[in-house]
């Protein structure tokens, strides 16, 4: 059965763990977000909002209002029977433009992975991907799966500062980051788009257990779509994909 | 015309806070707001508001404010921190207490004393615009409080009202848990199998400081180094606030309210949420030491420490001047200055 390998870690009174594994893994991931659907679907008294994350769910709640011992019951009846990614999903293209000083990484990533530049975009480009959390900064999304022969570790002298909108892969994973941060990720690319924006609810644009595809375009492209996104007039093309 | 509190000196980290930002962690974003909620409600209720609403919270060194209002009620809550008012001499109208200033006054919130923060509550509230259903100012991000940042001279705070209400003013004892000496209770965990044995009776054991490198994310603590089993990563997992968590260095960082919402770092244990307000007033130099207790236990003290809350919240009373004099009617007749006064 599923339920037993499932276990409970307390985080203080205030959180608890619901952790299925501990590997990034897209199996686990989809039961994750199922687990997280179902808690939102539930209301459980006293529960605040819940974290799904590579591998766990993170459950915050209010000890004046329940106890961990009460939810830990309610969490393994919503445990039971099969669990998949339940909430609906999105596709989202989201356009990167990987030329020059927008893709400061690239030829460092190219000649690491013993690749052409042209080769490295084109499999950073062709690859959907599964965004299994969000975390680390504000509408920061962690999407996999990395094609293999792009995997390479974080980068031994992470910046500063890495600028917004840069598309960045480290490990199995790529990103975006939405803010200007330090960073120690290979930036391979640079979107127009916004992806976190606080004056919105919800505040980012991507959500756990959508999906992601890259889309190329050039300098001009990003360039119009910077000016439009600055007017509030771009919309990032989605479509709905069945659950 | 609109009211408001001019900023004259902002002191080292003045925010605008609440009780925090819940709902937004799956998108990453920290909960932030008070690092002493227990505080930022009694500031709150001195000053007649619900426990809700936006102060601003004080850190270290406090701000020189001027009104800019008819009237506005302001109480300060935490530590030894006090209010004086600007004058020849200053008076000191004491803290954990509200009181009625007048427009053109000037006064500052000082003398934190054990506490590195303190709360300024004012009565209504400061019209600051909520962001995500908080007006708690998340500092790294930009965004909630007064313009996402930290207070600066020359700022104008909005009041949310022009007129203080005619009432008596409110005081209280002061509660006894600001001493900085009390044993830190935690829950072992998340990932205590990630941490040698001799790991966690030197947590449970050892005397920690509170190192300078301390901010409103956390407070990287020295003392012993605690050994990791295995590796010192782990897949990026959420954080709760309070979670102690041990990079490769092997010294510990006690997250608090500005904390990521997750980190691939092991966390050894989590301080209760009963002990959140006193971890929050840590400074730099303090000495912290932990006990471990059950969750059980945790959460019964969590009730218990609201109830004992809701007790000191309780027994606010008009403040009882030395004397017989009554310190609302002197500051109506402008005596104010040089008197000197009980905080009850």
């Amino acid at each position: 059965m599923q339920e037993t390998s499932v276990k409970f870690l307390p985080c203080g009174d205030t959180a608890l763990v619901v952790e299925f594994g501990d590997r990034i893994d897209r199996g686990l991931s989809d039961r994750v977000l199922g687990l997280d659907a179902r808690i939102r679907a539930a209301g459980l008294p006293g529960v605040i909002e819940s974290v799904p994350t590579f591998r766990s769910l993170m459950v915050h709640y209010d000890p004046v209002r329940t106890h961990a011992q009460a939810l830990m019951t309610a969490i393994r009846t919503l445990l039971s029977g099969e669990l998949d990614a339940g909430r609906s999903r999105r596709l989202w293209r989201v356009p990167v433009c990987y030329d020059g000083d927008l893709a400061p990484d690239l030829a460092d990533v190219a000649e690491r992975t013993g690749l052409t530049t042209d080769r490295v975009v084109a499999l950073h480009s062709a690859t959907r991907y599964h965004v299994y959390m969000i975390g680390f900064l504000p509408g920061f999304p962690y999407m996999g799966d990395l094609a293999p022969e792009l995997e390479l570790p974080r980068r031994s002298d992470p910046r500063t500062r890495v600028p917004p909108g840069s598309v960045s892969i480290a490990t199995t994973m790529t990103a975006v980051y939405p803010v200007e941060s330090p960073g120690g990720w290979h930036l391979v690319g640079t979107t127009p788009i916004k992806l976190f924006d606080p004056a919105l609810s919800p505040p980012a644009l991507l959500a756990p257990g959508d999906a992601v595809e890259f889309e190329r375009i050039d300098r001009a492209a990003f360039a119009r779509i910077q000016a439009d996104c600055e007017r509030g007039t771009y919309r990032v093309q989605h479509r709905d994909l069945a659950a | 015309m609109s009211a408001a509190l001019a900023v004259v000196a902002a002191g080292l980290h003045t925010t605008v806070q609440d009780r925090g930002r819940f709902g937004y962690q799956a998108f990453g974003v920290p909960v932030s707001g008070a690092l002493d909620v227990e505080s930022l409600e009694i500031a709150n209720r001195l000053a007649g508001n619900d426990p809700d609403l936006p102060a601003v919270e004080i850190l270290h060194l406090g701000p020189t404010l001027r009104v800019e209002a008819d009237s506005v009620r302001v109480a300060v809550a935490a530590g030894s921190a006090e209010i004086e008012v600007q004058g020849e001499p200053p008076a000191s109208l004491g803290g954990w207490r509200s009181a009625l200033l007048r427009r053109g006054q000037v006064f500052r919130v000082h003398r934190l004393g054990a506490s590195v923060c303190c709360y300024l509550a004012v009565e209504g509230g400061f019209a600051v615009e909520p962001v995500l259903g908080s007006a708690s100012t998340y500092v790294r991000g930009g965004f909630g409080g007064f313009r996402g940042r930290a207070l600066a001279a020359g700022d104008a705070l909005p009041l949310a009202q022009t007129n203080a209400a005619e009432r008596s003013e409110l005081a209280l004892i002061p509660p006894n848990e600001t001493r900085g000496d009390r044993l830190i209770r935690v829950v072992l965990g998340p990932q205590r199998d990630h941490f040698t044995e001799a790991a966690v009776q030197a947590l449970l054991s050892a005397e920690f400081l509170v190192s300078k490198d301390a901010d409103r994310m956390g407070l990287r603590l020295e003392g012993p180094r605690l050994g990791h089993r295995g590796g010192w990563d782990i897949v990026s997992d959420g954080i709760a606030t309070g979670a102690i968590q041990v990079p490769g260095s092997g010294q510990a960082i006690l997250l608090l309210a500005d904390h990521q919402t997750t980190g691939g770092y092991p966390k050894i244990a989590t301080v209760i949420s009963a002990d959140l307000p006193l971890v929050g007033r840590r400074k730099p130099g303090d000495r912290i030491r932990f006990a471990a207790v059950e969750v059980a236990e945790a959460e019964k003290l969590r009730r218990e420490a609201r109830a004992a809350l809701d007790a000191t919240i309780a027994s606010m009373a008009p403040p009882r001047p030395r004397g017989g004099l009554d310190l609302d009617s002197l500051h109506e007749t402008n005596l104010i200055s040089g008197v000197v006064f009980d905080q009850l």
